[in-house]
């Protein structure tokens, strides 16, 4: 892809903008992953918390119930496991590299 | 109910006419934090908006960080902005200068000029808004109230113009403008709301059928292409900024150009100052050429951009200058506006020049001093060469 020179931007990103929104979904940030969150659907209340919480929007919701992470743009901070409620423990970091050895 | 119905001549201080000027430009929002020597400015506008006087929304903010955070936030948010500051305020607010400027808004602002800490010094120098010279504001330097006040509309006009979009700052000196009282004309207020017309924004966060994204991330391939638009901007501001000017000549009378040449066609000794000094050093040029010396001041009003042109045309007939800048820039050879004056000159005219700093932490400028300086250009004239030594006007060795 051919990038615009600073001419053409005086145009198009006056001031740096873009002028469209929410953008930031088409960068994928998956691939930042260290530790994924792996969640256990029977122990998952679906209180939500993770889903407040995640910095990356990528806990998937549908109908006020947890349906899924979205791997390619959760950074693997880890927030989600830490929130979700002591006596549910639904989520888990797990290594990258360890699940990767195993093929998933 | 305060209003100005026709023009009329007032006794002011220095920040009672800025306030006067943003009562009657009657901004969206203002956000800001007290520090003297602005604080009574902030203190008169307040005033106004309890008063009904102004439909500002006014922010009462905790720090100067979050008015200028404040400002930027409500100027993409589509609002006409102003607010005011100075010395370690502006300090405090120096990473949302730099951003300010460069997602284009269109904010005003009065700097009082006054010395940065430390030792803490609450008088005038110009060490704060020199400090923030490279942040991409445009600086407008004012000589007296009514200056101030002047600039105050004209900035307005200047910073919205769709060639520059681009804040801009008004000097005015901490305490000797902003506190003394001068006669200062008030042009009526519908004079100014038609001057300044409603604010077309270029882009609005609220607009959500034109969604943007305002202040995103560049990498290193994206970065210096989107900083090339700001120098563009900053050039065409010389003309908007003499636009400007014409057009408010019509309105109040008043001439202003980037630079004032003060008895400088004929002077063979010129001094090249900025603010309230320039009322002092016009009095000595007067004295002086009354007996017969061929001396004349060349003030600067817009700092940045800077106009190397007009300055290096007012001095290149000199047989020496000296530049009396009102800060250092530590670990240079002098002062910024000495900095400029020799880069203006550099391969365009061999005049000699002495740089000096005075007034710093509001040391008192005198006549006196401006006179020294004229006498040492004497012997720089009959040297021909620039000193490499730095001049000191009214310090203790």
């Amino acid at each position: 892809m051919k990038k615009m020179g600073w001419k053409e931007l005086e145009t198009e990103s006056p001031g740096g903008q873009i002028k469209r929104g929410g953008n930031a979904q088409e960068y994928e940030t998956g691939s930042w992953r260290t530790f994924r969150p792996i969640r256990d659907e029977a122990k998952c209340n679906h209180c939500l918390r993770c889903w407040i919480y995640c910095p990356d929007s990528a806990i998937q919701v549908k109908d006020g119930k947890v349906t899924g992470i979205d791997l390619s743009h959760c950074k693997g901070c880890g927030i989600c496991a830490e929130v979700c409620p002591p006596k549910v423990r639904a989520i888990q970091m797990v290594q990258e590299a360890e699940l990767k050895a195993r093929g998933k | 109910m305060k209003s100005v119905s026709t023009r009329r001549v007032m006794a002011l201080t220095g920040n009672d006419a800025v306030a006067e000027a943003m009562r009657q430009i009657n901004p969206d929002v203002v956000a800001a934090y007290p520090i003297t020597p602005q604080t009574e400015l902030m203190h008169k506008f307040a005033d106004y908006v309890a008063d009904g006087d102004v439909k500002t929304e006014f922010v009462l903010v905790e720090s100067e960080h979050s008015a200028m955070s404040a400002a930027v936030g409500a100027s993409a948010a589509g609002s006409r902005v102003v607010t005011a500051t100075s010395a370690n305020g502006l300090a405090l607010m120096w990473e949302i200068l730099y951003i300010a400027a460069s997602t284009r808004c269109p904010i005003v602002m009065a700097d009082v000029n006054r010395a940065l800490s430390a030792p803490i010094n609450i008088h005038c120098d110009h060490s704060d808004s020199m400090g923030a010279r490279d942040a991409g504001w445009i600086h407008l330097h004012s000589e007296n109230s009514q200056e101030a006040y002047d600039n105050m509309v004209m900035a307005v006009r200047i910073a919205e113009d769709r060639q520059v979009l681009l804040p801009v700052m008004v000097c005015l000196d901490g305490f000797i403008l902003s506190h003394t009282i001068e006669p200062v004309e008030i042009l009526a207020d519908k004079t100014v709301r038609d001057f300044i017309g409603e604010f077309r924004p270029v882009r609005n966060l609220l607009d959500l059928d034109n969604p943007i994204t305002f202040g995103p991330l560049d990498f290193h391939d994206y970065y210096f292409e989107h900083k090339i638009p700001q120098i563009q901007a900053m050039k065409r501001a010389f003309g908007v900024i003499d636009g400007v000017a014409g057009e408010f000549e019509k309105i109040s009378g008043r001439h202003y150009e980037h630079v004032e040449r003060y008895s400088t066609d004929d002077a063979e000794r010129i001094v090249v100052a900025l603010g309230s000094t320039c009322g002092t050093a016009k009095a000595v040029v007067d004295e002086l050429r009354a007996g017969g010396e061929k001396v004349g001041l060349l003030k600067i009003r817009t700092f940045r951009p800077f106009p190397y042109e007009a300055v290096r045309q007012a001095l290149a007939r000199a047989k020496a200058v000296a530049v009396l800048d009102r800060s250092h820039s530590f670990g240079a050879q002098s002062g910024p506006v000495s900095i400029e004056t020799r880069a203006a000159l550099y391969h365009h005219a061999q005049v000699p020049l002495k740089s000096y700093i005075y007034g710093l932490g509001g040391r008192d400028m005198s006549g006196d001093q401006v006179k020294q300086a004229f006498e040492e250009l004497k012997s720089v004239a009959a040297s021909g060469k620039s000193p490499d030594e730095l001049g000191l006007l009214g310090v203790r060795e």
